[in-house]
């Protein structure tokens, strides 16, 4: 618990040396399965920051106005999974009216975010750390530019990989991950840096 | 899926079709705690837990569930014996439930529950529908805890938190850290698909 994270301290941390996949293992499974086409990890990583930012700032105002002070803290984590599908039903809903060019290139990606397990474990993190509100729109934020950092880099690392003359059995998930432990490795070097618990 | 028989899914969940080397799926939340044997166990049990009684759930409500809606209140079922596990691990296991912190609230999102319930709860019957909910925690289980092995002998010298390891032995800093979990997953799924392709050729 440390509320008194400078903002910037933590918008910093939460990209790189906390990043939310490569450190704490959250939104893997599109991760894997997006992760070979540079376009789509682009638009993935958009719409995860997108409603990442967006449902954090929601559960933090119920967390703060509606759960605590009625006591449901025992309903967290329905209220935190409604809040999020709803919120991804009603982007796509928003989207869709506004700019039809943008629905076209994000849209089969948003329904996938509600079984981010980022989003709602970005959720959880801001309760359990106790953040307040800037803290909680930086570390969503944060936390959803570093997603979108990491896939990014790993479906260029992928396209690579393609071409490389990788043993038959280590072909597809095999080498995905051992390629993200060495990011993993990567970004552990930003830690001497800052870091937050 | 060829054959209905508890045995056949028994060996199909286990092994050749286990969730996550087959199927890659749900390792989010659970690889972040595989640096600790107690805890990976603690973890798979409540996955298992959920899994069964989902399974069991969705196939006796099947017929109720609009078919629109049915996502959301899987997702729903879901969320509610996670809410069961998180309060008994609060009540029971006070430590091990801080030391899990948010992953606990995570296994919602996990997507075998939600596969398995997609894949057999929603058209078989909620006996067998439990015991493959109940397999299919037992394949994820058993990757994990040689994870987890691994890394937590490895990385502490230690077995369940005894010390088995003398104390000359270096412990292997990273092994405690984020990239093993990938390496280690990487390499177990080397492994298991080269014995699956050498089987392949052998036919």
């Amino acid at each position: 618990m440390a509320p008194e994270i400078h903002p910037i301290v933590l918008l910093f941390a939460s990209v790189f040396t906390s990043n939310i996949l490569l450190a704490n293992f959250l939104g893997m499974c599109s991760f894997i399965s997006i992760s070979k086409d540079m376009k789509s990890a682009n638009g993935l990583g958009l719409a995860v920051t997108v409603v990442l930012t967006i449902t954090s700032m929601l559960n933090w105002v119920l967390l703060k106005f509606v759960i605590i002070p009625l006591d449901l803290i025992y309903l967290r984590y329905i209220i935190f999974i409604i809040v999020i599908a709803a919120t991804v039903q009603i982007l796509e809903m928003v989207i869709d009216r506004v700019s039809p060019a943008l629905y076209l290139s994000l849209g089969i990606f948003l329904p996938l975010i509600t079984v981010n397990c980022a989003i709602l474990g970005v959720a959880l993190f801001m309760q359990i750390r106790e953040y307040n509100f800037v803290q909680t729109v930086v570390f969503s934020f944060g936390s959803g530019i570093g997603w979108w950092l990491a896939i990014m880099a790993l479906s260029a690392i992928n396209k690579k990989i393609e071409k490389a003359p990788v043993p038959p059995a280590l072909k597809g998930p095999g080498i995905t991950l051992i390629t993200i432990g060495f990011m993993a490795m990567a970004f552990i070097g930003f830690s001497g840096m800052l870091s937050v618990q | 899926m060829n054959g209905d028989s508890p045995s056949q899914i028994l060996k199909e969940n286990v092994w050749t079709n286990n969730p996550i080397f087959i199927q890659i799926l749900g390792i989010c939340s659970t690889l972040a705690v595989t640096n600790n044997l107690t805890n990976t166990l603690i973890m798979t049990l409540g996955v298992m837990f959920v899994a069964a009684f989902t399974n069991i759930t969705v196939s006796l409500l099947k017929q109720v569930i609009p078919r629109k809606v049915r996502m959301i209140v899987q997702t729903l079922i879901i969320a509610f014996y996670v809410i069961i596990v998180d309060i008994l691990l609060r009540a029971y296991l006070p430590e091990i439930s801080k030391s899990l912190g948010p992953y606990v609230g995570l296994i919602i999102t996990n997507c075998i529950i939600m596969g398995r319930a997609e894949a057999f709860a929603q058209s078989h019957g909620p006996i067998i529908s439990a015991w493959d909910g109940l397999t299919s925690g037992l394949g994820y289980m058993w990757v994990l805890m040689l994870i987890a092995f691994v890394r937590e002998l490895l990385g502490f010298g230690t077995v369940f938190g005894y010390a088995v390891l003398p104390e000359t032995f270096t412990p292997w800093t990273i092994m405690v850290m984020a990239p093993s979990a990938f390496f280690l997953l990487g390499s177990v799924l080397w492994f298991a698909k080269a014995i699956i392709l050498k089987k392949e050729r052998g036919k």
